[in-house]
């Protein structure tokens, strides 16, 4: 008698897993071969005939400095709100690793801005900052700044910088809080009797020990701030002013949608999906095999 | 000198438990004081209130003749050696013992010269460049004791650092770890609940119980002349046998001269001899055997008094002939006999 469930004929499995495979084609392979085959094409201007033109889509686009101002945006976004994000949930996190009072509710409202969704955090963002009508806005101005997120293109990357900061804190901070309590504190005494004063613990013992989340965290961020941030932009700025907050993302959808542009939109998605397939591979590579110590 | 004070300390939690009461005591210069007692008497909170680790409500404990009350542990120049040994993980075994000299700002050439010295004298030379999760539950745990001898510190502290290994190596550490302290001379605080272990390392034993502390002085003093019955039943293997008398006495036991007030008796297995029935003696018991335990050199018979009573071990040295059901009458001299007050637990002066 065999103990492990088999089936009986082949057709079992295949028909369980169908439901999984269907959407996954549907949803995920379909649209990312139809970008591929898109950005192979061009259309004329009246939408009547379209021309297979191989890889030219690709040189028109990697020959317009725009493209490249785009891709400096959206390095300089990605840096700016890994870095932010990173350090402020990690700074909260060993607060909250401390033994406070309210502890629980104290975590509790840390998470709940990954709750809402990034359209409505733009929307909420756009209110509190708006020039006119904003609460902040009010604020900053009767300090003396002229604050205007909707003309000056410094002002409106500040406030999509903070919105998609404030978003991410939360997520990483559930997992830097995880991280810390995993770490033993019998290590950080003894760290404390081997003389390091509070500082030097962190930075010599519970650093380099969080630094297998660090990694994960800042590929995810990372790919985070790439795609998900499309709708901060979106409802905030518009990608605005002058396209001071114009992401790859971002523009993939402003020239195929608004521009009508298919094939050099298609072949933008083309090559953000290489980046987002290079981040995954380097993060299997390195998280999962815990390379770190 | 580096000896440890300690005045009056007393240790509440957050919540109203008391965990230390009144804890006073000397540890000369050099001294290996081992605290011993059951889990949950409050010795590893004792230990890590001299460490700063935990704050001490009141009293004051001092190192050399400095108070360490509002010190950080780092401040203390103490060195400790943890149950789970508490290396670093990401740090080679050479790092682990070298971090606490790089705190200390420790000149490179003198921090190469300790470690290869110490690494020598635990023989560990051959493991420096490797990390912790690479060694052995014994190699770890001579690291530890690396990274604590390294410092030169005032005081080791040690909480039940033998308690993760296995019987065999846990006595051969235990002797390392005696002669090491001999050798380096540093005063020394052990953590233990393993009464063998206490008794085989200390030079002054501190016995510890409900945050109390029960007895204080030489290992061999308190077998001898247990102040207390927790004391009496704690400290030797297998244990003293402490038996109860009310006035009336108790079937199967006969003690001359007996105190006329209730009155605990208290005689180690050791000291009863067996003899024919009806031999004067200071104290005669007759039993009935329920028990044998051969261990080679001795054995024990327990047995329970006039054939239902009180269970009690007599220990009779080679083998014995006896037989599980027979009934044997043993006797033991009157300056073997301890006596306690059975209200208050203490040792009772009975000539």
């Amino acid at each position: 008698m065999e103990k492990r469930v088999t089936f009986n004929g082949r057709l079992l499995p295949y028909m369980l897993l169908a439901p999984q495979l269907l959407i996954t084609l549907v949803f995920f392979y379909w649209p990312a071969g139809q970008a591929v085959w898109q950005s192979f094409l061009i259309e004329d201007a009246f939408g009547l005939s379209t021309q297979f033109v191989w890889f030219e889509n690709y040189q028109i686009l990697l020959s317009k400095p725009d493209y490249y101002r785009t891709l400096a945006i959206t390095l300089t976004f990605s840096a700016l709100v890994a870095f932010l994000s990173l350090s402020l949930a990690l700074l909260l996190a060993v607060q909250a690793d401390k033994h406070i009072k309210f502890a629980s509710g104290y975590k509790t409202m840390l998470i709940w801005p990954y709750a809402v969704a990034p359209a409505i955090a733009g929307v909420l963002w756009l209110f509190m900052f708006q020039p006119s009508l904003g609460l902040v806005s009010h604020a900053i101005r009767a300090l003396g700044v002229d604050w205007n997120p909707v003309l000056n293109p410094d002002h409106a990357f500040t406030l999509v910088v903070m919105a998609a900061t404030w978003k991410k804190i939360a997520y990483n901070f559930l997992f830097f809080l995880a991280g810390l309590q995993a770490i033993p504190k019998s290590v950080i005494e003894a760290s404390a009797i081997d003389g390091a004063s509070p500082m030097r613990r962190f930075w010599t013992i519970t650093f380099p020990l969080l630094s297998p989340t660090t990694f994960f965290l800042l590929v995810v961020n990372v790919v985070y701030v790439f795609f998900e941030t499309f709708g901060i932009i979106d409802a905030t700025t518009g990608g605005g002013p002058a396209k001071a907050t114009q992401t790859l993302v971002y523009k993939v959808y402003h020239d195929g949608k608004l521009g009508a542009d298919l094939g050099g939109s298609a072949a933008q998605s083309v090559i953000l999906m290489l980046i987002v397939i290079g981040l995954t591979a380097i993060q299997f590579r390195y998280v999962e095999k815990k390379v770190q110590y | 000198m580096n000896n440890v004070h300690l005045r009056k300390v007393g240790k509440i939690y957050a919540g109203g438990v008391e965990a230390l009461r009144d804890i006073a005591f000397d540890i000369p210069d050099g001294a290996f004081c081992v605290l011993v007692g059951p889990s949950g008497c409050g010795k590893s909170t004792l230990l890590r209130m001299v460490a700063g680790l935990e704050t001490i409500t009141s009293g004051e404990i001092s190192i050399g003749d400095r108070a360490v009350n509002d010190l950080d542990p780092s401040e203390r120049d103490i060195a400790m050696v943890f149950q789970n040994y508490a290396l670093y993980p990401h740090m080679s075994v050479y790092d682990n013992m070298a971090y606490g000299l790089r705190n200390r700002k420790t000149p490179k050439p003198e921090i190469e010269a300790r470690v290869q010295e110490a690494a020598r004298i635990l023989e560990i030379g051959h493991l420096l460049d490797r990390k912790p999760r690479q060694l052995s539950g014994g190699q770890r745990q001579r690291v530890a004791m690396g990274r604590a001898i390294v410092r030169k510190p005032r005081v080791f502290l040690f909480d039940e650092p033998l308690s993760n290994l296995d019987a065999k190596l846990r006595i051969q550490m235990r002797v390392e770890i005696k002669k090491l302290q001999r050798t380096l001379g540093i005063t020394s605080i052990y953590v233990t609940h393993d009464q063998l272990e206490a008794m085989t390392l200390a030079d002054m034993l501190v016995v510890m119980n409900k945050g109390n502390i029960e007895q204080v002085g030489p290992p061999l003093q308190l077998y001898e002349r247990p102040e207390t019955v927790f004391v009496a039943g704690f400290i030797g293997a297998p244990p003293m046998n402490l038996i109860e008398l009310p006035e009336g006495g108790v079937a199967g036991l006969a003690l001359e001269n007996r105190p006329v007030a209730p009155v605990i008796v208290g005689i180690r297995p050791e000291h009863f001899e067996l003899a024919p029935v009806g031999t004067p003696a200071p104290l005669g018991i007759s039993m009935q055997i329920t028990a044998i335990e051969m261990v080679g050199a001795e054995t024990y018979l327990y047995g329970a008094l006039d054939g239902r009573g009180r269970e009690v071990i007599v220990r009779v040295a080679g083998k014995a002939e006896q037989q599980i059901g027979e009934r044997v009458t043993a006797v033991a001299e009157r300056h073997n006999l301890h006596f306690f007050d059975p209200a208050t637990g203490r040792r009772l002066a009975v000539s």
